[in-house]
């Protein structure tokens, strides 16, 4: 009774509304639509390649148990055989020594040398549930797939830190300096929010191939390591900034660079780590540039394996399954622990 | 990590010393804002220039100065039908499709996308328990990449997922939905809010929650009902945050591309062939590499987003006159 009181109770208000009912269902209903594809992706991904194929699929992974008779090499399957005569009685374990047709040859486990004739309509396979980690441990020991795991790692990580780099020098430069030709770049750089890559898809394709990054990670990484995004964001936050403590250092003889990276970096460090959590989600989830860039096989990075696997004509979907979720892992990760972060800076700056 | 990081940033030191002498203070600025300028002049200005000339030149030759100048032949190409009103006669009847499709696609996603997460803000935003668990719950697939999204959804979907399971034990018959080009458009739509409602829910919520709570404790006073509150506070002071997301996501949905890539193709035949897929194919998937009808169609693609920005700074500056007037 209790438990039911905390549930429904309301903030101020004593009674629940039919509104309230309302919310709370919309909101159950939005838990189940957003949350229910996902948990069935995870689930379906520790199947058997027998479980996976089977139809109706069940929500947790269960395998058919087996049995190891005396007189046979393999294991063999069980299943409960129900007695076609005494409804009433309860129906006996059995495992399967071969099948012919409609009709089965099951033995007693305990008796192996007494074989029964069944129809295979009797009987019900007897399951158990089993996760098959082999999936995930498979991916690392036949595939390329720590390839795959190393490149967009390594992509997400040094790109990661050169726009941090750049972004941020530039929007100190910005927000902290006077100088000739100032308003029209930064102009420049927020007109280039409005150039979606989509649009220049060709000749970026013909300036990395010019510069010979073809199919090498640097192609990805170098084109999209200025984000107008993360200047914008920077400057803002380092407009906040007073300029008397730049002013102090100064008189202490600091260096610019010196007052750059020992006074405003560490001041704008909440502004770095939204542009962090930004931009380690966009170049993980990153699709187009790499697909255009990437084509062989070792340079592949998750995304793209991701779609090179489930465009191939037997599609290996316990393996396929398994490496999606792989690939989910970080972003969860990201959302459990830093959600506030994002939500502040898509709230603040309307980005994504 | 310390020590190694102000090693780093030391290694600096003497180039930007050298520079801050040469130059001075002020015009250092321009040092510091160099590399950013230098990449996006390579990767950014410097495609937006070559991109307009690769739309007048044929030729399957990458460097620009090897291409041919044929004037508006691309555009003819992809535009000109012999008859307008039937789109089998179209020279590249794809690119037309791929407009249409896009079209389709822009109006119903947004409409949809801009409904339900108005519905899903308001929701949020009423005096619930565990506020930001219901919030994350909505903002989780937001941060899904598009591959694994749309694969999450083909395992659902494919002839013996799990929707034909639960319609087979409902007494239906099976559906390929995947395979169908009406059930195709419509799981496209569908995927693509339930990937990024929450980012709008996101907005909007903001929105509700600058609103000031005494506005609605004065027309609670009134007696206003609930519908009243809504069309007379509510909506007109969310008025920013709703143009905000239209815009947003008409931009976006414009340029639908990798989620639809993978879950369909672009199929059934052209079915989901969007305008992004349609560059992409011409350029790059197909055996001949026509760049210069790629960029054609790019530009057409830009055209589209160039009149979608104008549209939001009209609309944005016509709802700040209006506010002012009321």
């Amino acid at each position: 009774m209790s438990v039911a009181n905390f549930l429904l109770r309301t903030r101020g208000r004593h009674r629940l509304h039919w509104t309230d009912v309302v919310t709370y269902v919309y909101l159950v209903l939005g838990l189940v639509v957003m949350f229910a594809p996902v948990s069935w992706l995870v689930m379906s991904s520790f199947k058997s390649e027998s479980a996976i194929s089977q139809f109706p699929p069940t929500f947790l992974p269960y395998s058919q148990q087996t049995v190891t008779v005396p007189g046979f090499d393999k294991p063999l399957p069980l299943f409960e055989v129900l007695n076609t005569e005494d409804q009433s009685a309860p129906p006996v374990v059995m495992a399967q020594a071969r099948r012919i047709g409609i009709m089965a040859a099951m033995v007693d486990p305990k008796q192996p040398e007494v074989q029964v004739k069944v129809n295979v309509d009797d009987r019900v396979p007897v399951n158990e549930l089993d996760f098959a980690w082999s999936n995930y441990i498979d991916l690392f020991d036949k595939f390329t797939f720590s390839t795959y795991l190393f490149n967009s790692v390594f992509i997400t990580v040094v790109a990661t830190l050169i726009t941090l780099l750049l972004n941020s020098m530039a929007a100190f430069a910005l927000s902290k300096y006077r100088f000739k030709g100032q308003r029209a770049v930064f102009l420049l750089i927020i007109a280039t929010l409005m150039v979606p890559p989509t649009i220049i898809l060709v000749p970026v394709f013909l300036v990395i191939n010019e510069v010979g990054l073809l199919n090498n990670l640097w192609g990805v990484i170098l084109p999209a390591v200025a984000t107008p995004t993360g200047v914008f964001l920077l400057r803002q936050y380092m407009l906040t900034i007073p300029d008397e403590l730049i002013e102090a250092a100064r008189m202490d003889h600091a260096s610019e660079w010196r007052i750059y990276w020992r006074v405003v970096l560490p001041l704008s460090a909440p502004a770095l780590a939204v542009l962090a959590i930004f931009s380690v989600m966009w170049r993980w989830n990153d699709f187009l540039l790499p697909l255009i860039v990437l084509s062989t096989n070792d340079v592949f990075t998750l995304q793209l394996a991701l779609n090179s696997f489930q465009g191939e004509l037997n599609t290996q979907w316990h393996y396929l399954l398994a490496m999606t979720v792989i690939t989910l892992i970080p972003v969860t990760f990201v959302f459990a622990f830093l959600q506030r972060y994002i939500t502040t800076g898509i709230a603040s700056a309307g980005v994504k | 990590m310390l020590r190694l990081l102000s090693f780093f940033f030391n290694l600096f030191e003497p180039i930007f010393k050298l520079a801050q002498r040469w130059l001075g203070v002020s015009r250092l600025g321009w040092v510091f804002v160099g590399p950013n300028l230098l990449v996006f002049g390579l990767f950014t200005f410097l495609p937006i220039i070559i991109n307009v000339f690769y739309a007048f030149t044929g030729g399957v030759e990458l460097m620009p100065l090897k291409r041919p100048y044929t004037g508006g032949e691309n555009f003819e190409i992809l535009l000109y039908c012999s008859n307008y009103l039937d789109v089998t006669t179209c020279n590249k009847d794809v690119f037309w499709r791929a407009i249409f499709n896009t079209g389709k696609f822009a109006l119903l996603q947004v409409g949809l996308m801009v409904v339900l997460s108005l519905m899903t803000a308001l929701v949020l935003n009423r005096n619930i328990i565990g506020r930001g668990f219901w919030r994350g719950v909505f903002f989780y697939p937001v941060l899904l990449s598009p591959v694994v999204v749309a694969l999450i959804w083909k395992w659902l979907l494919q002839s013996n997922g799990a929707f034909n399971a639960g319609l087979i034990s409902l007494g239906y018959n099976p559906v390929e939905w995947l395979t169908t080009s009406d059930w195709s458009f419509f799981w496209v739509v569908f995927v693509s809010i339930w990937a990024h409602m929450g980012f709008y829910t996101l907005i909007l919520l903001a929105g509700l929650q600058a609103i000031p709570k005494d506005l609605y404790e004065a027309a609670n006073m009134d007696r206003a009902s609930a519908f009243t509150t809504l069309r007379r506070i509510t909506l007109p002071l969310l008025m920013p945050n709703l143009i905000v997301v239209l815009v947003l996501a008409a931009i976006r949905a414009v340029q639908v591309f990798d989620e639809v890539f993978v879950l369909t193709g672009g199929g059934p035949g052209s079915a989901t062939t969007f305008i992004v897929q349609f560059i992409y194919q011409t350029g790059f998937a197909e055996q001949i590499h026509l760049y210069g009808l790629a960029a054609a169609a790019s530009l057409a693609l830009a055209t589209f987003l160039v009149i979608l920005t104008l549209a939001q700074l009209r609309l944005s500056r016509a709802n700040e006159l209006g506010s002012k007037k009321a």
